[in-house]
């Protein structure tokens, strides 16, 4: 059995009116790779900036490897790393300056410091631009570099921002990669994302969080059997309307109707579907359809099942930020 | 965990980044010799010269300090390099202590270049170099955190620089620099006794030509004050407005 490394018990921020966080409560494994999944504004950045240091908490306690998150901060910061969702190094400094520059910050001297920082960039595959400013680095490179900076004192624990956003689809296979081998080596890892292919490939439990309260918890493979009970049909439509998808719901009271991504539209039920019904009733509201296909769930259906959150509403990309 | 590490590597970082940087070092060199030669051209015997120079030394302080912790702290915070500093394992105290002490030394440097330049001017002989030095470290220190309280207060670099003028300017005026303070309106004396700079400039006075009038322990003590308040007033802030 793992023991618990992080215990989170009834956290709350409330801002105003506004709970951005509400009672919130979990904990986190030593040795997993745990993720907050959930669309913007849920409260995800807010969690991470009360664990680890950024924002104080309204209510409810954090405990992180045994200290009081809260009142022993500092002596938590040790042991933890952190990876904002923006890649924030120094832009005059170059990649090797600013990992010791970081490594510093943790009391590593120069010397440590410099053959940590440059066995670093090997692995994150920038020792060719250890010297070139951060600012003349791209995206994906900064976001690289950035989580470099964030284990540069080996932290038992990293925790990780929206690691993947707004970076190109090859730096992001390679960040996961260099996130599971570190959680292979030993490192307990706690992630954001609002990539639900994100959190299925790399977690091993996952956390679905809308606005500010977590609605379901549990390791990925609980989660999948819980909707591999639903049994799902997809339409291939030659237009999606609203009007249609309210239409079938109220034909079929018995079936849960979604919008899948394009033209189509879902139907999933605990019972196995049977689909003359529903074609008698496309083709009495003159409604093309191209294609039925029976759907094997994905953590998606789940998501979507348990959040009553569409899809389209999780791939919006951040506006940006606040403040 | 050796605290001195972090310490230096951010004074260190700031130096290099900020302090060291062309622009910054010309304008911290250009500002003194400008009122150097402003003053002295104006004063036209030796006795004129040294009269003028604890002035010239306290601006040169006040306009080399203030302004820096506008561009360290408002633009590392604009870029969120500021996150980091305050995440670190590093009490605030400890990491403000590191993130003012580069303009600090920079105030001290400014304070001395008139001095080079009064030199070879005219005789800089009795004077208490202890005192005058002392003043300028705490002229500079308290004016230092100063700007660090303005750029606490503010969230872009433009209003830093002009809140920071907000202040530089009336401190000017009303130090007892151009006019001694007894001659100033006596609506505005009181006023003056509430700036530090007006007990910078008066041990100062005190030190080179033995003309300051408030006791130089009393206006120690004040300095000292004034520095240690703005100091726990700029930690508080950014306890209470960046760790939200
Ligand atoms: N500093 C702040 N002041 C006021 N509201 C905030 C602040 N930070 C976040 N919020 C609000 O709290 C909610 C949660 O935000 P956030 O934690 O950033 O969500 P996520 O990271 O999941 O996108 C949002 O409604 C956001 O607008
Ligand atoms: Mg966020």
């Amino acid at each position: 059995m793992s023991s618990t490394i992080i215990e989170v018990n009834r956290l709350s921020k409330y801002f105003g009116n506004l709970k951005a966080v509400d009672e919130i409560s979990f904990s986190v494994n030593k040795g997993e790779i745990f993720g907050f999944l959930g669309p913007n504004g849920a409260g995800k950045t807010t969690t991470i900036n009360m664990l680890t240091g950024l924002a104080r908490p309204s209510s409810g306690s954090i405990y992180i490897a045994g200290e009081d998150g809260i009142k022993n901060i500092k002596k938590v910061q040790q042991l933890i790393g952190i990876v904002p969702d923006e890649s924030n190094l120094y832009d005059e400094m170059s990649g090797l300056e600013n990992l010791i520059f970081c490594a510093s910050l943790y009391g590593l001297d120069k010397q440590k410091s410099e053959k940590r920082a440059k066995q670093l960039l090997a692995q994150f595959g920038l020792d060719n631009t250890g010297k070139r400013p951060f600012k003349a680095y791209s995206k994906g490179m900064k976001r690289k570099l950035t989580i470099a900076a964030g284990i540069i004192h080996q932290p038992q624990i990293l925790f990780l921002d929206e690691p993947t956003t707004g970076i190109d689809v090859e730096s992001a296979r390679q960040i996961r990669q260099l996130l599971q081998e570190l959680n292979h080596q030993g490192t307990t890892i706690f992630l954001t994302t609002h990539y639900i292919e994100e959190a299925e490939r790399l977690c091993h439990r996952i956390g679905f969080i809308v606005k500010g309260k977590i609605v379901r918890i549990g390791q990925l493979s609980e989660l999948m059997q819980d909707a591999q009970k639903d049994n799902i049909v997809e339409f291939t439509l030659e237009t999606y309307c609203t009007e249609l998808q309210n239409a079938l719901a109220t034909e079929f009271p018995e079936t849960n109707v979604t919008k899948a991504e394009g033209e189509k539209i879902r139907i999933s039920s605990p019972e196995r579907i049977e689909l003359m019904p529903f074609m008698k009733f496309f083709a009495q509201n003159q409604v093309p359809v191209y294609e039925a296909r029976v759907i094997r769930p994905s953590l998606e259906d789940v998501f979507v099942k348990i959040t009553g959150i569409e899809l389209s509403e999780m791939k919006k990309e951040r506006e940006g930020r606040k403040k | 965990m050796n605290k001195l590490i972090p310490f230096w590597s951010i004074l260190k970082k700031d130096m290099k980044n900020y302090y060291l940087k062309p622009p910054n070092i010309s304008w911290g060199i250009i500002f003194p010799i400008a009122w150097t030669l402003m003053f002295f051209i104006r004063s036209e015997t030796a006795v004129n010269i040294r009269s003028i120079l604890p002035g010239v030394m306290a601006l040169s302080v006040l306009f080399g300090t203030t302004s820096m912790l506008a561009v360290t702290i408002t633009f590392e915070r604009r870029s969120r390099s500021f996150e980091r500093l305050l995440l670190a394992p590093i009490s605030l105290n400890l990491l403000m202590l590191a993130k003012t002490t580069g303009a600090i030394i920079f105030g001290v440097i400014n304070a001395f270049i008139p001095v080079i330049f009064a030199s070879f001017l005219t005789d800089l002989s009795n004077i208490n170099w202890i005192a005058a030095f002392l003043s300028v470290l705490l002229i500079a220190v308290t004016s230092t955190f100063l700007g660090l309280f303005i750029a606490v207060s503010v969230s872009e670099v433009f209003e830093a620089q002009t809140f920071s003028n907000f202040f530089r300017f009336p401190m000017m005026f009303l130090c007892g620099l151009f006019i001694p303070i007894p001659n100033l309106p006596v609506v505005l004396q009181p006023l003056s006794f509430l700036l530090p700079l007006t007990y910078g400039v008066d041990i100062l006075k005190t030190a080179i030509n033995q003309t300051g009038f408030i006791p130089p322990w009393i206006s120690f003590l004040v300095l000292l004050a004034f520095s240690l308040f703005l100091f726990l007033m700029s930690t508080r802030n950014i306890q209470k407005k960046w760790i939200y």
